[in-house]
């Protein structure tokens, strides 16, 4: 009870909060950088509230989602940070 | 009992993605922002990641939700430390505050190139600069 109580009035709100501090930051951003350390912040938030809701729902296989997704959010940002290397010089 | 530590572990969790995400949006510079980013929110999500094995209280949850804290606490400061690389060589203007700078100097001029904080945009009319991908020879 206590649980449930708590993560609907705390938890929830918060990491939806830090989800929409990441997306301000997501569109100030005044360089192509600040917006990819935006865009991880809120990949990881996203697994924060995966691994949340695994808890919520008592379903345990959306901790293998969570993984996952962390898993791909690095990826991603190693990606970025390729092709904006290789971009880097080009008119 | 059980449930007052885990309530208490995902508030503190919590607290700690949102001090990301207040640093994320409060800090002066790309660097600082970075550096707030990925520790509170590495801590943040480990914190979550022990709540969720507290909760199930079961080996294969428990084992798997220790794999993946090992995993982000790895690759968290990997793709930190890629972002502030390309962040510096494409020229982000550097804090007013800044005291030391450590690679001032190592890189050549020419590598630096100004795609900070006005030309983000590459400017498509602008004459062929030539480019210098390999970053290794340096």
């Amino acid at each position: 009870m206590i649980l449930q109580t708590t993560i609907y009035f705390i938890v929830f709100p918060l990491l939806s909060l830090t989800l929409v501090l990441g997306f301000i930051r997501l569109l100030l951003g005044p360089t192509l950088p600040d917006r990819i350390i935006a865009f991880e912040l809120i990949a990881i938030t996203s697994a924060a509230i995966i691994v949340v809701s695994a808890i919520e729902t008592d379903q345990a296989v959306l901790l293998d989602v969570a993984s996952a997704w962390a898993v791909i959010s690095f990826l991603s940002v190693i990606a970025f940070s390729f092709y904006i290397e290789k971009w880097r010089g080009r008119p | 009992m059980n449930e007052i530590l885990i309530s208490l572990l995902l508030v503190v969790g919590s607290f700690f993605m949102l001090v990301a995400g207040l640093g994320m949006m409060r800090m002066p510079d790309i660097f600082l922002r970075m550096s707030c980013s990925t520790k509170a929110a590495t801590i943040g999500v480990g914190t979550l990641l022990f709540a969720l094995a507290l909760y199930f209280a079961s080996l294969g949850v428990a084992t798997r939700a220790l794999a993946t804290i090992g995993f982000i606490f790895l690759t968290a400061p990997v793709g930190a430390h890629r972002i502030g690389r390309i962040a510096y060589l494409v020229g982000v203007v550097l804090w007013d505050g800044t005291i030391k700078d450590e690679l001032k100097g190592v890189y050549p001029a020419d590598a630096c190139l100004p795609f900070g904080q006005e030309c983000l945009i590459p400017d498509m009319d602008a004459p062929e600069v030539k480019p210098d991908l390999d970053i290794e020879k340096r």
